[in-house]
């Protein structure tokens, strides 16, 4: 029996937890080398309600699940945990506290039993000290009829499917007895009945009392599974509301009112034939009978979330992942590009997304990283690399581009992002391309190498290259694109002209 | 701080780093004063101004140099070769098959002595390009890591050098093939070796290329380079070399035996490593591989000049090689850091 004096305590944490939350963070900031990932961002769970966290790419929902999760740590502001203010200070001590996060990646040791990986430095021993597989097996066959899935603990991980794995993450986490509860798109490789049993199990652990943020970009999730949503913006908090209080529209219209500040605008130039035809191109699984055409002088811009598949599009258009079928026409011509020399063969030139990952050679110095592609193709005599030419050339591209560094014999892991992409175009427009393939050509760099980088598309489309851009940022997509062409889950979802496209629009076609 | 800051403020600082062949530079420097010192200490003489000691330093370190050049080019490339120390013991025993006299009662191919030097050495270098080409197609073709690939052929390899003469060892040489491994033959190999290699990697595509591809096989990818291709080529071409640093320790003995060279191949890597090159790819030199090979002449002459037992070198040997990786590492971390 508990005293009376301790039950009015319990009860005061009760009423306060209901009124905060179980959760609850306020003026969240945090910055990464050159960006505000967070700008005094707030957000309160309350326990037994699953949160849905809306917001474009690059709103800062990652972000900040990941403080939550204790991977990042916060520069400024407050988390509070059942009323209590607290330090998460690493993954194994948020989750000591009661938050778990399943990642969208999953991570579990694939060469290990279920149960292993659910007990995992929790393993029960016998007298000797050695674990006792029975009594292991025994808890996690009960954790599983608690939460009413069928698997077989004894099994290997790498034998369960992706939905399997979901599962056993997901009772991972209710073993640690969490209040909290994150999922970072948790459907993104389920088949429906799937999602049905995962919905399932997350209503009885919102029954149970569990906080759930919900991160996704699925429209009919959010109203089928969520309480409550927040909306994020450029890192901003936008505003948390009931799911049963607003519509799919208020919902886009909260997400997108982004403003148009700091853009290029647009030159309207004369666009010639069509120069690009792609016929249902289809990868399996991956994205399916993407067709369109590109002509000389346009800008086409490709918009989607994430997991819409734009980029693994253009990927095989450069040969790098290509396509099992469908067809390419270049000038009329059908193509077959299996690699990005044979694409480079035929004037494209890509840009790739990520410039660390598939970009820059960080090693090198700025000359050789603007070199490497032209001499895959030209200026080399008897393998010999005709360096005088070439330097000139790229010194003059790295002029007309405006790359600010000391020297160009400078490494190039030294320079900023916006400088290093700007290298990365003067790799591409040294090879005189005429389908400039361009995947988030602005991600990460400054407002003022942005803006130099779409005056250059703008040039390059006025002297008849044919831009296809790939762009999270609607306001970019917008001012940019003469006509717009939207991916939703590995299909084309729509087109829209520069004249009729709004960022509501563009969001409707994206966020089915 | 915006990032236009940051550039702002970089390109105030005044730049030119000093190449990182000139620190390595004055690690050798630093070294060898420093059993300069330690001569005169305990052993009562000079340990630099002895051209004996030196000639006799670079002559052991030239042949391995070899390998450390095509070594050196596999590491910048993102990967490993641990096959040429076995590579010169099957080389050794082939090539040197090939090239006995007519004089001795028992050779390997009766009916095949006397033969002009190049027999041998084209047929050594065949040989030594064949391993390279399974190194590189494994490598390149079924994805397996270099470290294992080249661990696989180095055994298979070994295994092979055995197999050969059951065993036996191979000996009398014609004087033809005896004559690359004579007098200063191995230092001058070695030098011509470095020299074409500094320039290919430097001024050549197939340089430009093993650099692009080992910073980021990626991007290099990317860029149109045919990754798995360019590779095999790197393979080849380290085991080519190590296969003419089998022929010329052969010819040096007048001798070839299985168990030859044993080894080489970390003596080789560690080269690379003492001279900057990094283990991540991408970065290094053939120049500073060819001063980490006089450091490590160095280092080895000047224990022996010291009368430090043998076990010990080896010991210390070892160490200096996780020292030079850490090092490497910790200069990444920085760089990453800046």
């Amino acid at each position: 029996m508990v005293s009376p004096r301790t039950a009015a305590a319990i009860d005061r944490v009760k009423t306060t937890i209901d009124r905060e939350g179980v959760l609850s963070i306020s003026g969240i900031r945090k910055e990464f080398p050159g960006v505000l990932a967070l700008d005094n961002v707030q957000l309160r769970i309350r326990p037994g309600t699953v949160h849905a966290l809306m917001g474009e790419n690059g709103a800062g929902k990652s972000t900040l699940m990941k403080i939550i999760a204790g991977v990042y740590q916060p520069d400024a502001g407050e988390i509070r945990l059942r009323g209590q203010v607290v330090a998460l200070k690493s993954p194994l001590d948020a989750l000591e506290q009661g938050i778990s996060m399943i990642h969208q990646e999953l991570a579990l040791m694939n060469w290990m039993t279920v149960a292993e990986n659910i007990w995992i430095r929790r393993e029960p021993t016998n007298r000797l000290g050695l674990i006792d597989h029975a009594k292991m097996a025994q808890m996690t066959a009960d954790l599983f009829a608690r939460l009413n899935i069928g698997l077989d603990p004894t099994v290997q991980v790498s034998e369960l499917t992706v939905a399997q794995k979901q599962m056993v993450e997901i009772a991972k986490a209710v073993s640690h007895n969490s209040d909290v509860l994150i999922m970072d798109e948790p459907t993104s490789a389920l088949t429906e009945r799937e999602v049905d049993h995962l919905f399932a199990i997350i209503r009885d652990l919102r029954e149970r009392g569990i906080g759930i943020v919900y991160i996704t970009h699925k429209m009919n999730e959010l109203f089928e599974i969520a309480d409550e949503f927040t909306v994020f913006r450029d890192g901003k908090y936008v505003g948390t509301h009931n799911a049963s209080d607003v519509t799919r529209d208020d919902i886009i219209r909260m997400m997108v009112g982004r403003e148009i500040t700091n853009m290029f605008p647009k030159v309207d130039c004369p666009i010639g034939g069509t120069i690009l035809e792609v016929q249902n191109l289809t990868l399996p699984g991956v994205f399916h009978d993407v067709s369109f055409s590109l002509r000389r002088g346009e800008i086409l811009g490709l918009a989607g979330l994430v997991g819409s598949k734009r980029s693994n599009v253009a990927e095989a258009l450069f040969g790098v992942h290509p396509a099992e079928s469908g067809r390419i026409l270049i000038d009329g011509a059908e193509v077959s590009i299996k690699t990005p020399a044979q694409a480079m063969a035929h004037g494209m030139a890509f840009l790739t997304e990520d410039r660390k990952e598939t970009g820059c050679f960080l090693t090198l110095d700025c000359l050789e990283n603007i070199q490497s592609a032209l001499i895959t193709r030209s200026h080399v005599r008897n393998g010999f690399v005709q360096q005088r030419e070439v330097n000139a050339l790229a010194e003059d591209m790295a002029r007309t581009l405006r790359v600010k560094t000391p020297n160009l014999q400078e490494t190039v892991e030294n320079l900023s992002g916006g400088n290093q992409q700007k290298l990365l175009i003067a790799r591409w427009l040294l090879t005189k391309p005429r389908i400039l393939i361009l995947d988030e050509p602005t991600r990460g760099i400054d407002v003022g190498a942005k803006s130099e980088i779409h005056r250059l598309i703008t040039e390059l489309a006025a002297q008849g290259v044919a831009v296809l851009m790939i762009s999270s940022e609607l306001p970019e997509v917008l001012g940019m694109s003469d006509r717009i062409m939207v991916m939703h889950e590995g299909h084309v979802s729509g087109f829209l002209n520069r004249d009729e496209a709004d960022q509501v629009k563009i969001m409707s076609l994206a966020a089915k | 701080m915006s990032s236009q800051d940051i550039s702002a403020s970089r390109a105030a600082r005044p730049q030119r780093r000093l190449p990182t062949e000139v620190n390595i530079l004055l690690v050798l420097i630093g070294i060898a004063l420093v059993f300069e010192i330690l001569g005169w200490i305990f052993q009562g003489q000079s340990f630099l101004f002895s051209w004996n000691r030196l000639k006799i330093m670079i002559l052991q370190v030239s042949v391995i140099g070899i390998i450390a050049v095509g070594v050196t080019q596999v590491i910048i490339s993102g990967g490993i070769d641990l096959s040429s120390g076995s590579v010169v013991g099957a080389v050794a025993m082939v090539a040197m098959s090939f090239a006995q006299v007519s004089t001795y009662a028992r050779a390997v191919y009766p009916g095949l002595t006397d033969l002009p030097m190049i027999v041998p050495l084209l047929i050594g270098l065949g040989c030594g390009a064949v391993v390279g080409l399974i190194n590189g197609w494994l490598i390149a073709y079924t994805k397996i890591p270099p470290f294992i690939a080249t661990l696989g052929t180095m055994v298979t390899v070994r295994g092979f050098a055995k197999w050969y003469t059951k065993g036996q060892p191979v000996s009398f040489p014609t004087e033809g093939f005896a004559w690359i491994g004579s007098g200063m033959m191995p230092v001058v190999i070695f030098i011509l070796v470095a020299a074409i290699f500094h320039v290919a990697m430097k001024y050549t595509r197939y340089g430009k290329f093993t650099y692009a591809i080992g910073a980021n096989a990626q991007a290099a990818r990317v860029s149109g380079i045919d990754v798995e291709r360019h590779l095999v080529k790197v393979y080849v071409i380290a085991a080519m070399l190590a296969a003419l640093a089998g022929m010329v320790v052969a010819a040096r003995g007048q001798t070839a035996q299985a168990g030859m060279g044993l080894a080489y191949e970390l003596d080789a890597i560690a080269m690379a490593v003492i001279g900057g090159v990094s283990l991540n790819g991408g970065r290094g030199s053939i120049l500073g591989t060819a001063i980490g090979m006089v450091i490590f002449g160095v280092i080895i002459s000047g224990f022996t000049f010291l009368r430090l037992d043998a076990y010990y070198q080896e010991m210390i040997k070892g160490a200096i090689v996780v020292a030079a990786v850490v090092a490497d590492v910790h200069r990444q971390r920085k760089r990453r850091k800046a």
